[in-house]
């Protein structure tokens, strides 16, 4: 490590930190709908949109009508998603012929962008045609990051409602976080990306002769448009097959920086809009303090591993994979992001990383994706995390325990636990599963400890909606694309619906007012905790799992056995 | 019932055959961490079973040591019923074989206590065991309640007024009383002690019901780890073109698995609910249901009666202050005259400040030298009436409240009028003396604000409860007394309703109220109350109301009551952390005794062998150490677990610091020094190879 990453990785935070306080307040103001000029820019083409659809703003919904409205219209989502890569070739926009797609196949996708998973078992250059990556894919990176915001925003009220029922209106949340936020937000990107050579057009692919006299061919396509929400919306799903390691999906180093801004930029916004919308802004600055921490931690266990423990071993730095031009720090900065992030977008591949900056990526997914986490998704989740917390909290100092002022009783900690185990035990489960069956084992391209974190890593990609690959894994078959599509499922709402189910019974609840014998959940000492239980929490669940993958892979290394 | 008592032989010969019984599925089933525990541990000994007749003598063990586990729990659960057991039994011979004279159309009639109803009339005489829960409805009678709040002295129950409750299975020492009874039988107050102490009818409270279910959340977490943990390890074997499967067996998966799982809490958890129960009835408190006590832990105000809890029932001479001429040694010695006869505290405390502060030796006075004059409320006032030989009035000397005084003697001063005032000001009450119609002072008499009182207001404060005196006196009085004891907030001129409203409006503003009371007037405010606190020689009415009955009648244990519901919570907290924290050191013993080897090459150890901080003897003896420590921990813990945790009333922060370090830090770091003294001591015994 040089001067120059030690340089770069300040230059990222310093970003970070700048852009996403005032961001996480216009957030906030428009999940409140408290900004007079936000109405007067927005305001026409939401009454439209509400007179079109019937929708009544003002109206309150209870959680379990929030609840419903959101599943019926992440189905109608996976409906049209699915029905768009089965029908494409009868569409238009298909200039470069792509056909259909195998069921299986479609339906992984589906969920996968349905989901803000972007798991992608597909390449999208040859697979997809223009209609289906705009229209469906496209459309879906939009509604799936607005509605992890929902969900953010409706448990948020619930934790904060004084004397209603409500936690606010889903359609009404879901367009105003499109209209205020994500559309002119990815606008804006866009319009940067373009302008370092991110390509965007419907022209076909163009063949070209290289100088070296071969014969190339360069895709193409509107990719700058879905870039920018890509990375806005902790979507992930490239364009490309090689997602930003590819040349047009990522043309320069400033491309490259702004798209790690963007991949932690809105989520780290949603806990400055958490802070904005409780009234309390030291309960967020502790939140982001406790993300930002277990990040640098991670980053810190990356950066060991590659420029210390790998050399050592090898005498070198592991260049293959990584991405070149912009260097190591680089791709380590991506990876800890993307992973911590629920991004899943990469600019180098995973599998090329050294065993323990991979484990760190395969770890920072375990843990929940709530160290910043998905858009919205990162903050429920660390939310019940912190409900956790506090109850252990409580019982430990004998009071039952509190959270900005309501008690957290049976049904909550039910609910919290069910959030935070489930994606886990889709992991362990989907992964043992894997390790069963032959077939399944044979999509590994890695024997030994690599091949087993591969596997790890693709069922906590998909269950943690993260959607990076670890690459390696071939996982265009019907078991993988089923398997995991109901792991995709489950990590999204099994998480989403005890969130909304939390908001619901906090909403009736009593606040009572904080005395010298409440925990403050804002202190240093319950940022340690915190830590600690989302820590404690994925090591012991996964501790036997990383032992025989990427741990027994470093320890391997370091006497000189490599895979 | 002492702490070290803890193991005396009979309880444990109790527990010993309690735990066996426990081993019924049907009971481990609400325990979710046990049952898998038992599940397992039969698993285990279903495998060796079918594999007789060859045993392995190490499967064997962990076979063993799993029953161990379960049978330790179940042992600390019986131990702490036998204490509430040992208790409710001399409860229970209290009550048995009681002969009730039922009143029926005038008549007596002799009916087994058993078949009294709700309403029913019974006559007591002395010598006669009350039969049931009751109100004395007829008659006064001293009554000797010692079987249940073990006080030996006798009380005064009568009909009308504030101590007309009766409880079954008390005795009548004198007089005769006629009781309705209140409480079918089977039903009474200390059928629902009995009950409660013997866990019978203990329910899980809230908290204790969200705590099973985050150890069974963690117990599944666990067993999908350690269930994928055999696949991974065959997909490793595999690849590494190993065989592991003489490691990676089910007795050693099985042990992971127990070791993982909380034991330690799941284990002590019902133990330590009925432990908190029982620590309360030694001090002489009997709550109704579990909840009670927790939420007492939850108090965020605290009322509390002025007079008994927070001054001394009565009040005393502070001082005396003479008019203009008058010496105050003078006021002293015709205060004590009018004092002699005076057997209240009040005038008994006046005798006792003449003679301290002026050595006045209290006169011996005969019938025919004097003639007492009694308080009269009418009057106001009380006296002496000094004779002369020929028993003709010598000199008449009265003191009492200064508006009655006024009226009896002739000029009043100006100087005495500002001196009462004063007095009043500062929370005394203030009384005059007078002599033959001359006023010779005011004796100023005072509050007594009990010992001590001031730092258990304190202590409170830290805990981040308020406490708020209720008092009939005047706003200045009570101000007063209020400054002087350090309470937050006082209630002057209270009335039952509006203790009621106050109650209502700290609990609309989102605060768990507890209070005390005895009277029947108290009731409502009491049902009102999260916390009520009823003392014993209550009425009836009242005692309903609360949800807590003080055996020992004593309104300042309701500090007891908070420190106990949260010393409740607190050593749940504890011993859950400290069961996770442990989980560190059993992943580091058995993680490398499974897969040290894999992946070895070269005649060298495997790469997962450097976990092995330990650096335990071998993998079985690994494995076998982390099990045995998994189990007789908690046997190391069941007297914390009976005994609580300590609580010093410190903030929220403060505690939640402490704990965390003692039993989340220690936690972590016990097992390593544990586990590997056992595998020392296991090697050396030759148990493994």
């Amino acid at each position: 490590m040089d001067k120059y990453d030690v340089l770069q990785l300040l230059l990222y935070l310093s970003a970070l930190l700048t852009f996403s306080y005032p961001l996480g307040k216009y957030l906030a103001s428009a999940l409140d709908d408290s900004s007079g000029l936000q109405r007067r820019l927005f305001g026409a083409a939401e009454k439209l949109i509400y007179r079109v659809c019937s929708i009544n703003p003002a109206e309150q919904m209870g959680w379990r009508r929030y609840a419903a409205a959101l599943l019926w219209f992440n189905l109608l989502g996976l409906a049209a998603v699915f029905a768009l890569q089965l029908l494409q070739r009868a569409l238009p926009f298909d200039p470069n012929g792509a056909g259909p797609v195998s069921p299986a196949l479609a339906f992984n996708t589906a969920v996968s962008f349905m989901t803000n998973t972007n798991w992608q078992a597909y390449a999208g250059e040859t697979t997809l045609s223009y209609l289906t990556q705009m229209a469906g894919l496209g459309v879906q990176n939009f509604l799936s990051a607005a509605t992890g915001i929902a969900v953010f925003a409706a448990l948020t009220r619930g934790l904060t409602a004084r004397r209603t029922q409500g936690l606010g209106n889903f359609w009404a949340d879901i367009t105003r976080i499109t209209i205020r936020v994500l559309l002119p937000f990815s606008l804006i990107a866009a319009f940067m990306l373009v302008g370092q050579g991110v390509v965007q057009t419907f022209v076909p692919d163009k063949v070209v002769t290289t100088v070296e006299g071969e014969r190339q061919v360069v895709p193409l396509g509107p990719a700058a448009s879905q870039l920018a929400i890509k990375q806005l919306g902790s979507n992930g799903g490239g364009f490309f097959n090689a997602n930003s390691a590819h040349p047009l999906e990522n043309p320069t180093p400033l491309s490259n920086f702004l798209e790690m801004l963007l991949l932690l930029l809105l989520p780290a916004a949603c806990v400055h809009a958490y802070g904005a919308m409780i009234g309390d802004k030291r309960q967020s600055r502790l939140l982001f303090a406790v993300m930002l921490s277990l990040w640098a931690a991670g980053l810190a266990v990356a950066v060991y591993s590659e420029y210390y423990s790998a050399p050592a071993a090898l005498g070198a730095n592991l260049m293959e994979g990584k991405e070149t031009r912009f260097g190591v720090m680089n791709s380590l900065i991506w990876s800890v992001s993307t992973t911590c992030a629920s991004n899943g977008s990469v600019n180098a591949m995973h599998s090329s990383l050294s065993p323990l900056a991979g484990g760190t990526a395969l770890f920072n997914i375990m843990l929940g994706e709530v160290i910043f986490g998905g858009v919205g998704a990162g903050m429920y989740g660390m939310l019940l995390f912190v409900l956790l917390t506090v109850f252990l909290c409580g019982v430990m100092v004998g009071r039952t325990p509190e959270y900005l002022g309501k008690k957290i009783e049976k049904r909550e900690i039910q609910m919290a636990m069910a959030g935070i185990l489930a994606p886990g035990a889709a992991i362990l489960a989907g992964a043992a599963l894997s390790c069963a069956l032959p077939s399944a084992l044979a999509s590994l391209s890695a024997k030994g400890p690599h091949g087993l974190t591969e596997l790890l890593y693709a069922w906590s990609s998909a269950s943690g909606n993260n959607g990076s690959a670890f690459a390696g894994i071939n996982a265009n078959t019907t078991f993988y694309n089923v398997g995991l599509g109901i792991a995709m499922l489950i990590g999204r709402f099994a998480v989403i619906l005890p969130c909304l189910a939390i908001a619901g019974s906090m909403t009736t609840k009593q606040v009572c007012p904080p005395s010298a014998g409440t925990l403050p959940t804002d202190t240093a000492t319950f940022g340690v905790l915190l830590s600690a239980v989302i820590l404690i929490v994925g090591g012991l669940t996964f501790f036997p799992a990383l032992a025989l993958g990427p741990l027994a892979e470093h320890l391997l290394m370091l006497k000189g056995v490599f895979f | 019932m002492s702490e070290n008592k803890f193991w005396n032989r009979e309880l444990i010969s109790g527990a010993l055959a309690g735990a066996l019984l426990k081993l019924d599925p049907r009971r481990q089933m609400k325990n979710p961490v046990m049952f898998v525990t038992m599940a397992v541990a039969a698993l285990v000994t279903g495998g060796i079973l079918a594999g007789l007749p060859r045993v392995s003598g190490f499967d064997a063990q962990i076979a063993l040591w799993l029953w161990f586990t379960v049978l330790f729990s179940n042992f600390a659960e019986a131990l702490a019923e036998g204490h509430g057991k040992a208790r409710a039994e001399s409860l229970r011979k209290a009550r048995v074989e009681i002969t009730a004279r039922l009143l029926a159309e005038g008549h007596e009639k002799k009916v087994p206590a058993s078949r009294l109803r709700k309403g029913d009339l019974v006559v007591c005489a002395a010598g006669d065991f009350i039969p049931g829960d009751g109100e004395v409805v007829e008659g006064i009678a001293s009554v000797d309640e010692s079987a249940i709040t073990g006080e030996s002295a006798p009380v005064i129950r009568e009909s009308g007024g504030d101590r007309s409750a009766v409880t079954g299975g008390t005795r009548v020492i004198s007089d005769r009383i006629v009781v309705r009874i209140t409480a079918d039988a089977g039903k009474s107050f200390v059928d629902r002690m009995i009950a409660l102490i013997e866990n019978a009818s203990r329910q899980k409270t809230p908290n204790e019901i969200a705590l099973t279910m985050v150890l069974a959340a963690l117990t599944i977490v666990f067993l999908l780890a350690v269930g994928s943990l055999k696949l991974f390890a065959d997909y490793s074997a595999a690849a590494a073109g190993q065989d592991l499967s003489g490691t990676v067996t089910v007795p050693v998966l099985a042990s992971l698995l127990v070791c993982l799982i909380p034991t330690t809490i799941g284990g002590l958890l019902s133990a330590i609910g009925v432990a908190g129960m029982d620590r309360l009835v030694r001090r002489n408190v009997v709550a109704k249901s579990g909840r009670a006590v927790e939420a007492a832990g939850d108090i965020d105000v605290l009322l509390l009666d002025k007079t008994g809890t927070i001054t001394l029932g009565n009040r005393m001479a502070a001082a005396f202050i003479p008019a203009p001429g008058v010496q105050e040694r003078e006021l002293a010695e015709a205060a004590q005259l009018a004092s002699l006869s005076d057997e209240t505290p009040e005038g008994r405390s006046i005798v006792v400040l003449a003679k301290t502060k002026f050595e006045l030796r209290a006169r011996e006075l005969h019938p025919h030298e004097a003639h007492f004059i009694p308080f009269s409320a009418n009057t106001q006032t009380s006296g002496v009436e000094l004779l002369d030989a020929e028993h003709r009035p010598l000199r008449k000397i009265l003191k009492g409240s200064i508006a009655a005084i006024k009226a009896e003697c002739a000029a009043f001063p100006p100087e005495l009028e500002a001196a009462q005032a004063e007095v009043a000001r500062a929370g005394g009450t203030p009384l005059a003396v007078m002599d033959n119609g001359r006023a010779l002072g005011v004796i100023h008499l005072k509050d007594i604000v009990k010992g001590g009182i001031r730092e258990r207001f304190a202590q409170l404060r830290k805990m981040g409860i308020k406490t708020v005196m209720i008092t009939g006196d005047n706003p200045l009085t009570a101000a007063a007394v209020a400054a002087e004891a350090g309470v937050d907030d006082f209630m002057a001129q209270a009335t039952p309703e509006s203790k009621l409203a106050r109650i209502r409006a700290e609990q609309a503003a989102g605060r768990l109220v507890a209070m005390t009371g005895d009277g029947t007037n108290d009731a409502p405010a009491l049902a009102q109350a999260d916390v009520a606190v009823t003392m014993n020689t209550g009425t009836q009415a009242a005692r309903e109301a609360g949800n807590m009955v003080d055996l020992d009648s004593n309104p300042t244990k309701l500090i007891e009551i908070v420190e106990a519901g949260k010393q409740l919570l607190m050593t749940r907290g504890a011993l859950t952390t400290f069961s996770i924290s442990n989980d560190v050191a059993k992943y580091f013993a058995i993680i490398p005794a499974l897969f040290g080897a894999l992946y070895a090459a070269g005649g060298k150890a495997g790469p997962l062998a450097a976990l092995d901080v330990m650096r335990l003897h071998s993998p079985q003896s690994a494995i076998l150490s982390a099990v045995i420590f998994n189990a007789l921990i908690i046997m190391a813990l069941v007297p914390l677990a009976l005994r609580g945790v300590k609580y010093s009333p410190m903030n929220a922060q403060a505690l939640l610091r402490r704990n965390m370090f003692i039993y989340g830090v220690g936690g972590v770091i016990a097992p390593f020094g544990g586990i590997k003294l056992l595998d020392m001591l296991i090697v050396a015994a030759g148990l493994v190879k």
